[in-house]
């Protein structure tokens, strides 16, 4: 068979899997489309010309295979052509990073309403905390981190004491509301990704990172981790649950403060405390009777 | 030691018509400017250690270059094997567990990047071609040379030697990111990771002896009448790789250096406050993200350490297969020299969501969108170089292809992932890895392959079997395409890179089906290699001789006074050159083609534009 028609078979293949691929994006539940669109604009851009390179590889194949008689032409150069095609691609690339520049530019610009959440990672798991009733999260310390203090909030901080701590690994979102995603780690690289959300960012030790986006799909929805963290890695995983504006108010409602579990710790030592002291009074009666 | 120092210095100053000699010439024409320097002395060995194992003549030095190389990327191939027996069929092979492949990822992407393709291309091709096509009788540091490829086999002792140490070779990933790297939690955080920093200081420090052979030969040693605008492409693409390795590798080594300091005594370069298990570790104050820009500051440069003689070859190869001048020969001196520079400033479109000033991504889009314009110029003179040619559809012109197709495949989706928004959600999933692999892994090998065909009779004297090639061609073709064509739509999907097993996650049942079909066509593919690897050993034994020339290519490393050429390459005279390595069909022209060495008066007749 003619090298020409496999390599003919090959793009035709190429074009037809893409076509009716079953494999695709998941359905977006976030704002950004455009990131999709611009996928969408690089394909048909970026594929025509692959596209069109190939088949004309493949008709040079065609026509020009190697015959005793046929001698090639001698044209070492051919500047017209050259300046064509170097203004063309220069247009065509610029037309594909416009879009992409402007998306960027929105992607790196927080909008003002966006509640924050912080995303605190570990090797190998998630926990949360939003900011209580005054909008802000208190600041926070590696080092502050023991079982009383899971975040590591500055006991110093009013801010910290009303923020709401979700110490497990799914985190609810209000569906329509910008969040603005604060990324922390206590050890190594990690990364809070959901696909149908399309964005992410590295978390990473010694500093906070954000990005943000909109939720626009109510439904549950899994997060994996995606920067490479280590051996438990791919048994990183979370959960995101997005939810109409009243269920969610009222699953916050349930959530712990920072304020509610210092004073349940507090009652903790109290009673530990009273406890110790019956045990004492137990003992000294004990040798009373003794 | 019968070993002696040959003098060669009484040819410099013969004037060009003695030395070319042609009759009935008329003086002028056939001027070449004398040499400058006397002819350097050549180190003949005579006992087997100084002409076969602590060799200086270049062409041994290659081909020790090209088998260590080859021996590592079969070692990386294997665990490639590993990894898709995983992916494609979880739990089948028991002994895989997480640790385990994760040392497979890592080892297996070091070694093809750094040891198989850096060292195949530079230390292997770049000995063997540079002197011959320059017309120079060996490197200008012959001695250096050799202790380059020493250097070079140590570092490889020492990286397997990590297979067998405690704990394994590291496991971080081959871009080695820290903290993790040298944490518990990550398997080989111990042996392994200090081994892995050692060899790669090692290759370092190899390479950079090797490397300023390979740039001084090329500005120093060239014969007389080669002008660097008559170089064959092949030694334009070593030559900037090589001046790019020697800029990039030093980022490599102060890492290295760094961490290896982290880790062994506790300084804190790319350490941070860290809690592990509960406690605070004695860290504090470092940066990881400084050692992604430190890494990929020689890591991007490194994709072109790769790529540059990939594209110089395979121009070479194109315009003597489909037997017409590379069409733009200086388009395509300068998109090399011009991609060479611009890779030093693209280096964060790595890093566009590790978390660096988001700022950032503007300017690094900008640039690296801006490298696809020479890398497009350079497809477009592959395929209009092959327009109104004259193809010899043979085993070499069939990787060239393929390169093309490849090539263009993964330069296209290097625009996806390039263009800083588009790359957010495609980032760290397994669009990057079909990309890469489809780009630096795929179109290079093709290249490799295609050099393999095309040299092989240069080297042994013996032609490789047409009908084996063609069906090693086909197999690794379709099978690699078919690997990652369909690896990219499992990227679209969102399913992440470096996951050892996806458990049930909606991502990943839907394409359970083509993981199995993935796993099968990487094994199909690498034992592929073993036609080429038995298609060797046939020829030597029973193969073909080769004529002289066969391919009637025009390049000095073609015109040596015996093939395989002997040490010292052109015997008695060096030759003079008079013109491109690209007059092929000049019209008036005897033959499709005129070499180098032929001198204006022969060919006045004809129509010869360029020289």
């Amino acid at each position: 068979m003619h090298a020409g028609i496999i390599f003919f078979l090959v793009i035709l293949g190429s074009i037809l899997f893409h076509i009716f691929t079953p494999w695709y994006w998941t359905d977006i539940a976030s704002n950004w489309k455009g990131m999709d669109d611009t996928i969408t604009l690089t394909f048909w851009v970026g594929g025509g010309v692959f596209v069109a390179v190939c088949l004309f590889m493949i008709y040079c194949v065609f026509k020009y295979s190697y015959k005793e008689d046929r001698k090639a032409e001698y044209k070492p150069e051919d500047k017209k052509l050259e300046k064509i095609l170097t203004v063309a691609t220069t247009l065509g690339v610029a037309a594909l990073l416009a879009p992409g520049l402007i998306i960027w530019n929105q992607y790196v610009n927080v909008p003002k309403n966006s509640i924050e959440i912080d995303v605190m990672a570990w090797q190998w798991g998630w926990q949360y905390r939003l900011p209580g009733n005054d909008g802000k999260l208190g600041t926070t310390k590696v080092v502050n981190i023991n079982d009383d203090n899971p975040f590591g909030i500055n006991l110093d901080d009013p801010y910290g004491r009303d923020d709401v701590m979700v110490q497990s690994d799914i985190i609810n979102l209000e569906n329509n509301r910008p969040v603005k995603i604060l990324l922390r780690s206590v050890d190594v690289l990690h990364n809070w990704y959901v696909p149908q959300f399309r964005a992410k960012m590295d978390a990473v030790p010694g500093v906070v990172t954000y990005y943000w986006f909109e939720p626009n799909k109510v439904g549950e929805y899994e997060v994996l981790c995606a920067e490479y963290c280590g051996v438990g890695h791919y048994a990183m995983r979370g959960g995101v649950e997005v939810q109409d504006p009243n269920s969610y108010q009222e699953w916050l409602g349930e959530q712990e403060t920072f304020s509610d579990l210092l004073a349940k710790q507090n009652k903790e030592i109290e009673t530990k405390k009273v406890a110790k002291n019956n045990s004492n009074i137990e003992k000294v009666i004990y040798k009373e009777e003794k | 030691m019968s070993d002696e120092y040959e003098n060669k210095s009484g040819y410099q100053a013969q004037s060009s018509e003695a030395l070319t000699g042609s009759a009935g010439s008329t003086p002028d024409m056939d001027y070449v400017r004398p040499a400058e320097l006397p002819e350097q002395d050549l180190y003949h060995g005579h006992t087997f250690l100084t002409k076969w194992v602590f060799c200086q003549d270049a062409k041994v030095i290659g081909v020790q270059y090209f088998l260590t190389a080859v021996f590592t990327g079969i070692v990386g191939l294997i665990l490639s094997w590993l990894m898709r027996l995983q992916l494609g069929f979880p739990g089948l092979a028991g002994f895989i567990t997480a640790e385990h492949y994760y040392q497979f990822v890592t080892m297996h992407g070091m070694i093809m990047v750094v040891y198989f393709l850096t060292a195949l291309f530079l230390g292997g091709f770049g000995n063997y071609l540079i002197p011959l096509m320059v017309g120079a009788r060996d490197m200008v540091f012959p001695y250096v040379n050799m202790l380059s490829f020493w250097m070079f086999f140590v570092a490889v002792a020492v990286l397997m030697a990590s297979f067998f140490v405690p704990g394994g070779p590291t496991g971080a990933g081959w871009t080695l990111y820290p903290p993790q790297t040298i944490l518990e939690g990550t398997p080989g955080s111990g042996m392994g990771i200090l081994l892995m920093l050692v060899s790669l200081a090692l290759f370092v420090i190899g390479f950079t002896m090797g490397g300023l052979n390979y740039m001084i030969t090329v500005l120093q040693a060239r014969t007389r009448g080669m002008t660097l605008m008559r170089m064959p492409l092949t030694v334009w693409g070593i030559f900037t790789a090589t001046v790019l390795a020697m800029l990039a590798f030093p980022a490599l080594l102060v890492s290295a250096i760094m961490m290896t300091l982290d880790k062994v005594i506790g300084t804190s370069f790319f350490m941070p406050t860290i809690l592990k298990a509960g406690e605070v570790l004695e860290y504090g104050g470092g940066s990881p993200i400084l050692f992604q820009h430190l890494f990929w500051f020689f890591g991007h440069p490194e994709v072109y350490i790769v790529a540059l003689p990939a594209f110089g070859i395979v121009s070479d190869l194109i315009s003597v297969h489909a037997r017409k001048n590379i069409f733009g020969y200086r388009m395509m001196v300068w998109a090399i020299v011009g991609i060479g520079a611009l890779s030093f400033f693209v280096w964060a479109h790595h890093m566009y969501v590790s978390g660096m000033n988001p700022w950032f991504g503007f300017f690094f889009a900008t640039t690296t969108l801006i490298i696809a314009v020479p890398t497009a110029m350079k497809v477009y003179n592959w395929i209009l170089t092959l327009w109104r040619g004259n193809i010899r559809i043979n085993t070499v012109m069939l990787w060239c292809l393929g390169f093309i197709v490849t090539f263009v495949n993964g330069g296209i989706t290097g625009i996806f992932l390039g263009n800083v928004s588009v790359d957010v959600p495609l980032s760290d999933t397994y669009f990057v890895v079909a990309h890469f692999h489809m780009v630096m892994g795929i179109a290079p090998v093709m290249v490799i392959m295609g050099a393999v065909y095309h040299w092989f009779p240069l080297i042994t004297g013996r032609l490789l079997n047409e009908t084996l090639g063609k069906w090693h061609f086909w197999a690794t073709f379709l099978g690699a395409y078919s690997i990652y064509f369909p690896m990219h739509y499992l990227g679209f999907i969102g399913v992440p890179r470096r996951y050892y097993e996806m458990y049930d996650s909606p991502y990943m049942t839907s394409a359970v089906g083509m993981n199995e079909f993935i796993s099968l066509a990487a094994f199909l593919v690498g034992a592929a290699q073993f036609i080429l690897i038995f298609n060797i050993i046939k020829t030597l034994k029973t193969g073909k001789p080769s004529p002289k020339n066969p391919w009637k290519a025009n390049s000095l490393e073609w015109h040596t006074s015996t093939q395989p050429p002997e040490h010292g390459n052109f015997g008695e005279r060096l030759p003079v050159v008079h013109r491109w390595p690209y007059d092929f069909s000049v019209p008036g022209a005897k033959d499709d083609f005129i070499p180098q060495t032929t001198p204006p008066s022969e060919v006045a007749h004809t129509k010869v534009e360029k020289t």
